[in-house]
């Protein structure tokens, strides 16, 4: 049988990810110093793992309700309103989901019909153009530029809008630009939504990490919460990334239709992560965020010692206000992306990500995370200048 | 600035103020400035070094001595608490809740001579009731460090 021709055309057609040959060197060889990782460095706080072995010790081994266990969705729908000021009933406006990364794909095929159109801001997370496309649907992308602050302005929004648009990917703080979306210019964006019917699906998984300010939801701006599908989880502010664990609340028909394909494909979110996610919520309550706080601010140094780093450096860095990605340009060594990552693992043994992993906008950009301590980073910043150096 | 400036130098005392301005966004004047003023009004009291001992070919045992004591009138606990950890040997002395009044840390090159110590200085002094004394088998964690078996970084090299 030619199983090349089993496979269904819609998933044939994505290309396979941009980054797994670099992964695939970068893993072979010997005294690697990696940027390249999109998760805390930080290991889950002790209290919420010692939760979860109690949890087992105890004996809850079971399924939960699909929606999530009642006492996680009301810790969520209280955490949400403390920290963002929105507000979502626990009973039938979020869902618990595995991973932010469930949630988008049960958003996606919750609303899309084949021929539909998702805007999506390139340069993004690698995940939201397949899950388009696995859905049959088209992803669309809105230009996003250095100079707007890899932004989606009113302009470039208006401009990607057709009859059959459907909805908008709103993934802000930006991985992999480290791009924000002000209250301002989540205003001017809204201002262009209000005259349409297109929904949004907001990722804000990196929101708690925010420097100088606080994030806002989409959620937040007058009659946007009712379109708004708001996707967050534990991985990022919680440093809960192998847990799989996140959520999306919003208009309780969009719920309602997510938790149909969740209960028949997944059942339920592991009961460990939830219960580990439980506690997170709950001493967070307890002691107001502090080691979600103290990581933000760890994070916060960091990024200002790379910022530095790549300007003494000579690269054009744009300043990332969340997450924890730099995105500088290389555009001034005249070598593309890839050209550039491949050249400096080989030569200095740094893996960072080339930008068009994350679409055609990241040529002449490379993502460097700063999950990681100082130490490694002054030693890859190091390596980096003495590359650029002999160019 | 202040509670920023020291908890980075609480976690590592060998940044040096052109690090510490670089992270924090600062000036490095006025963060030198900061650190000397923290410094006089003995905020930081000290920058020391956390050693493994264990590591190192030295004979030296750790022993925590529970005290009792009467305390004095109009001197309270102070009086004796000087008193005891003005000895070299005391590395530190807390005054505590509870069954006994001072948690006493001390060290010394063998077992005899950290029981000579507590027999000979210490529970003949006046207002010492009694003395409890436990012997330090092995340290895990000093001063939120963990000694040995820290978590390594698990993480994938690349990960989107």
């Amino acid at each position: 049988m030619n199983m090349e021709n089993k496979i269904a055309a819609r998933v044939k057609e994505v290309p396979p990810s941009g980054i797994r040959k670099f992964f695939d060197i970068a893993n072979s060889m010997e005294g690697v110093i990696s940027l390249g990782v999109g998760e805390p460095d930080f290991v889950t706080p002790w209290n919420v793992r010692e939760a979860c072995i109690y949890s087992l010790e105890k004996g809850m081994t079971y399924y939960t309700s699909n929606w999530g266990m009642p006492e996680l969705r009301k810790a969520i729908s209280t955490y949400l309103s403390l920290r963002f000021g929105v507000d979502y009933n626990p009973e039938n406006e979020i869902i618990v989901t595995v991973g932010a990364s469930e949630a988008i794909d049960l958003a996606l095929r919750a609303i899309l019909e084949p021929e539909d159109e998702v805007l999506i801001p390139d340069p993004s997370y690698v995940a939201y153009m397949p899950c388009v496309r696995f859905c049959g649907a088209k992803p669309v992308a809105i230009e996003c530029s250095a100079e707007d602050g890899f932004r989606i302005t009113p302009e470039h929004l208006k401009k990607s809008i057709t009859s059959k648009t459907k909805a908008l990917i709103l993934p802000y703080p930006n991985n992999p630009t480290g791009g924000i979306m002000t209250r301002e210019d989540l205003e001017a964006i809204s201002e262009v939504l209000r005259d349409t019917d297109i929904l949004v699906i907001s990722d804000e998984i990196y929101a708690e990490l925010t420097y100088e300010g606080k994030h806002t939801s989409i959620a937040n701006i007058p009659d946007m919460k009712e379109r708004t599908i708001l996707i967050n989880g534990f991985s990022k502010a919680f440093a809960m990334t192998g847990w799989r664990l996140g959520y999306a609340a919003g208009h309780p028909d969009l719920i309602g239709a997510m938790v149909k394909i969740h209960q028949y494909t997944t059942l339920c979110a592991p009961i460990m992560a939830q219960v580990a996610a439980l506690e997170a919520l709950n001493k967070g309550f307890e002691d107001g965020f502090a080691s979600v706080e103290y990581m933000v601010r760890q994070y916060n140094r960091r990024r200002k010692v790379i910022v530095n780093g790549f300007r003494e450096i000579g690269l054009d860095c744009f300043e990332p206000m969340g997450a924890f990605y730099v995105f500088p340009s290389i555009k001034k060594t005249r070598m593309t992306s890839e050209e550039f990552c491949e050249r400096l693992l080989m030569d200095q043994k740094v893996a960072v990500v080339p930008g068009t992993a994350f679409g055609s906008c990241g040529e002449g950009f490379i993502r460097c995370s700063y999950a990681y301590s100082i130490e490694n980073i002054n030693e890859a910043l190091k390596r980096i200048g003495n590359f650029i150096k002999k160019l | 600035m202040t509670k920023e400036i020291l908890e980075i130098l609480s976690e590592d005392s060998r940044r040096t103020p052109e690090e510490i301005a670089v992270m924090l966004d600062a000036d490095v004047d006025d963060v030198r400035q900061k650190i000397k003023e923290l410094e006089n009004k003995k905020a930081i009291v000290k920058y020391n070094t956390i050693v493994n001992w264990d590591k190192i070919e030295r004979e030296y045992v750790t022993a925590f001595i529970e005290v009792k004591v009467t305390p004095q009138r109009d001197l309270g606990f102070d009086a004796i608490a000087e008193r005891i950890y003005k000895f070299p040997e005391v590395k530190s002395v807390y005054l505590m809740s509870g069954d006994f009044d001072l948690a006493v840390m001390i060290e010394g090159r063998t077992m005899k001579e950290v029981a000579f110590f507590v027999a000979e200085k210490l529970a003949v002094l006046d207002s010492v009731v009694s003395t409890t004394t436990h012997f330090v088998l092995k340290k895990y964690k000093i001063d939120g460090v963990v000694l040995e078996g820290e978590e390594k970084d698990y993480r994938q090299v690349i990960v989107p």
